[in-house]
């Protein structure tokens, strides 16, 4: 939450000249975009004749009516509690997301009968590869943190090299260089461990920066407390440092977090069994690609969301010695 | 000579090319109640600083409870075990409770179990005043409470010495006097002291020696009534006419 005030301001949606503004820019674009096609158009036959024929008006007719439910919505939200006014602003969105999918008339039944090898086979895969990728990750994220925070030369110069390569290829380059590259030096890994390799070093390297943002952002005054009481580096690293520095560090660990499931992805072309490649394959065999790629995607989606709630959990933890 | 609990001859120490402490040198006695003082910049801090080695000086010799300081860590944990140090913005650990804060070192220190560090605790905490604190977390007391459990997390640790560096420089006028009235308790129980501060009026009453210090060297030391009534020096002298005019 933002530093709230006590003003108390008017509810924004119930202002006369705001709704009115919304209308008129809701108005004219849906006008200007013709949605006389649409399913709308198609519920007001009665009123406007045949859609496609209606010309001018038909679309002024349909654009009024649009921007009026639309106004109409956001003023009775503006009425709701917060929590509730949330849960419809959600669920609003949903079905309009929904819909959209609605469009490309997919095919359910197909879907249905391929889902149950999509989540066992394919999710389960996905799941693990980003599992441990996130285990490896931020252990090398703290240790080249801590590298590059010391005044060891050798130290340093192998985490800053770390961290700028690794950021700086682009993943699936890194995933075929240790699946290629490697074999060549005679270390011959099988298609999961390597992108197990290239997804924890690629999402190590910018762990290690989230690291050493949060371990620079603790007062220094933390460390010489805990030298003056006789504290080792480790003891006060794992005790003091890192315990206040995680509430910084989780949010824009999360963000890493989901954006490395999603990498996971890149993995595909190593022929990997994981969610993108079964939606794929399945897919491409029987012509049904929107449908497996959007099931896939809303797995993705769900997937993210528990990870999101995760995070919020564990923020919620922190949160406690955080009273003024 | 075995009542001497730090000995400093002839340190000296750089930031850089600067020279913030010339030459120092100071012996503080067990039971000796010390205080410092001198203008921003004099090297105050740098020198306590440099008792239990959270700055490394350069030349000179430091002893502390008959050990030598230097970069070793064994050494260097053994002296620390034996000096308390409390800071200007006190430096407790925010996420921990105020028990926990004193709890902390004896157990992962000196490996006290939990029950005695517990009772260890609260027996400082009573000894500050504020054993009612316990459960705290230090964002929610008052300055002057917050730097009351830094003095008793030192304390928890039976040091042989305690660093005092400012610590009332960043309380309310109103939250001063009661932690001046815990170091003042102390100092009666015999606590070693060596206090930076400019309370001259705690300087005054408590101390058994007064050390002036100026560009990092020490101007003139000597008992408090001879030096509030009879300062040697000009320095001094413009000195404490600056501090005492308010
Ligand atoms: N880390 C540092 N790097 C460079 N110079 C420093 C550093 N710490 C202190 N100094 C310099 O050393 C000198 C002595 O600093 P010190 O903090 O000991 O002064 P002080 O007597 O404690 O002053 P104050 O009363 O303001 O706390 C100052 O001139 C300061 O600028
Ligand atoms: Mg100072």
């Amino acid at each position: 939450m933002l530093y709230a005030d006590t003003v108390e301001s008017e509810v924004l949606v119930h202002k006369p000249l705001f709704i009115a503004t919304v209308f008129v820019l809701v108005l004219s674009i849906c006008f200007m975009v013709n949605l006389t096609g649409t399913t709308i158009g198609e519920l007001m036959r009665p009123v406007i004749g045949d859609p496609l024929d209606s010309g001018l008006y038909g679309r002024f007719a349909v654009a009024f009516v649009i921007a009026i439910i639309f106004c109409l919505n956001i003023a009775l939200i503006g009425f709701a509690h917060l929590k509730a006014q949330i849960a419809i602003v959600w669920l609003e969105l949903l079905l309009l997301f929904l819909a959209f999918f609605a469009v490309f008339k997919l095919s359910l039944p197909f879907i249905w009968q391929n889902l149950p090898f999509l989540i066992t086979q394919g999710v389960v895969t996905t799941l693990y590869i980003s599992a441990i990728s996130l285990v490896f990750a931020s252990a090398i994220g703290i240790m080249a943190a801590i590298a590059k925070l010391s005044s060891n030369g050798f130290a340093y110069g192998i985490a800053t090299f770390y961290t700028s390569f690794f950021r700086g290829l682009p993943l699936l380059m890194q995933i075929y260089l240790i699946y290629l590259g490697l074999p060549q030096l005679g270390i011959i890994l099988n298609a999961v461990p390597s992108g197990i390799l290239a997804l924890s070093l690629c999402v190590g390297a910018y762990m290690t920066e989230i690291f050493r943002a949060g371990i620079q952002s603790i007062d220094r005054g933390q460390w010489e407390a805990s030298r003056s009481l006789g504290f080792g580096f480790a003891l006060t690293m794992r005790k003091i440092i890192m315990p206040q520095a995680l509430p910084v560090i989780i949010p824009p660990m999360g963000n890493t977090f989901i954006g490395m499931l999603k990498d996971s992805s890149l993995v595909s072309v190593l022929g990997v069994w994981e969610l993108t490649f079964l939606a794929r394959t399945l897919g491409q065999a029987t012509f049904h690609h929107m449908e497996m790629l959007i099931a896939a995607a809303i797995i993705y989606w769900i997937l993210s969301v528990c990870l999101e709630l995760i995070q919020s959990r564990i923020e919620r933890y922190f949160a406690r010695s955080k009273v003024r | 000579m075995n009542d001497t609990v730090i000995e400093a001859r002839n340190v000296s120490k750089w930031y850089g090319a600067f020279r913030a402490l010339t030459d120092v040198s100071l012996t503080v006695r067990k039971g000796e109640r010390v205080v410092i003082c001198g203008p921003s910049g004099s090297g105050k801090s740098t020198l306590i600083r440099c008792f239990n080695r959270l700055e490394a000086h350069q030349e000179g010799e430091i002893t502390v409870n008959g050990i030598r300081l230097h970069g070793k860590m064994r050494d260097l944990a053994a002296v620390r075990k034996n000096v308390g140090m409390v800071f200007q913005h006190f430096n407790l650990f925010p996420h921990m409770t105020v028990l926990m804060n004193c709890m902390a070192a004896p157990m992962w220190i000196k490996g006290v179990p939990e029950t005695e560090a517990k009772r260890l605790a609260l027996k400082f905490l009573e000894r500050v005043r504020i054993p009612e604190q316990a459960n705290k977390y230090p964002g929610q007391l008052s300055g002057g409470q917050q730097q009351r459990v830094a003095i008793a997390r030192s304390l928890c640790m039976e040091p042989a010495v305690m660093l005092f560096d400012e610590p009332t420089s960043s309380l309310d006028p109103e939250m001063v006097s009661e932690v001046l009235e815990t170091m003042t308790s102390l100092a009666r129980d015999g606590m070693t002291m060596v206090c930076v501060t400019h309370e001259m009026g705690f300087a005054r009453s408590v101390a058994d020696r007064v050390i002036f210090m100026d560009a990092g060297l020490i101007v003139e030391e000597g008992a408090p009534n001879d030096f509030f009534t009879n300062p040697q020096h000009p320095r001094t002298t413009l000195f404490l006419s600056q501090i005492l005019k308010h």
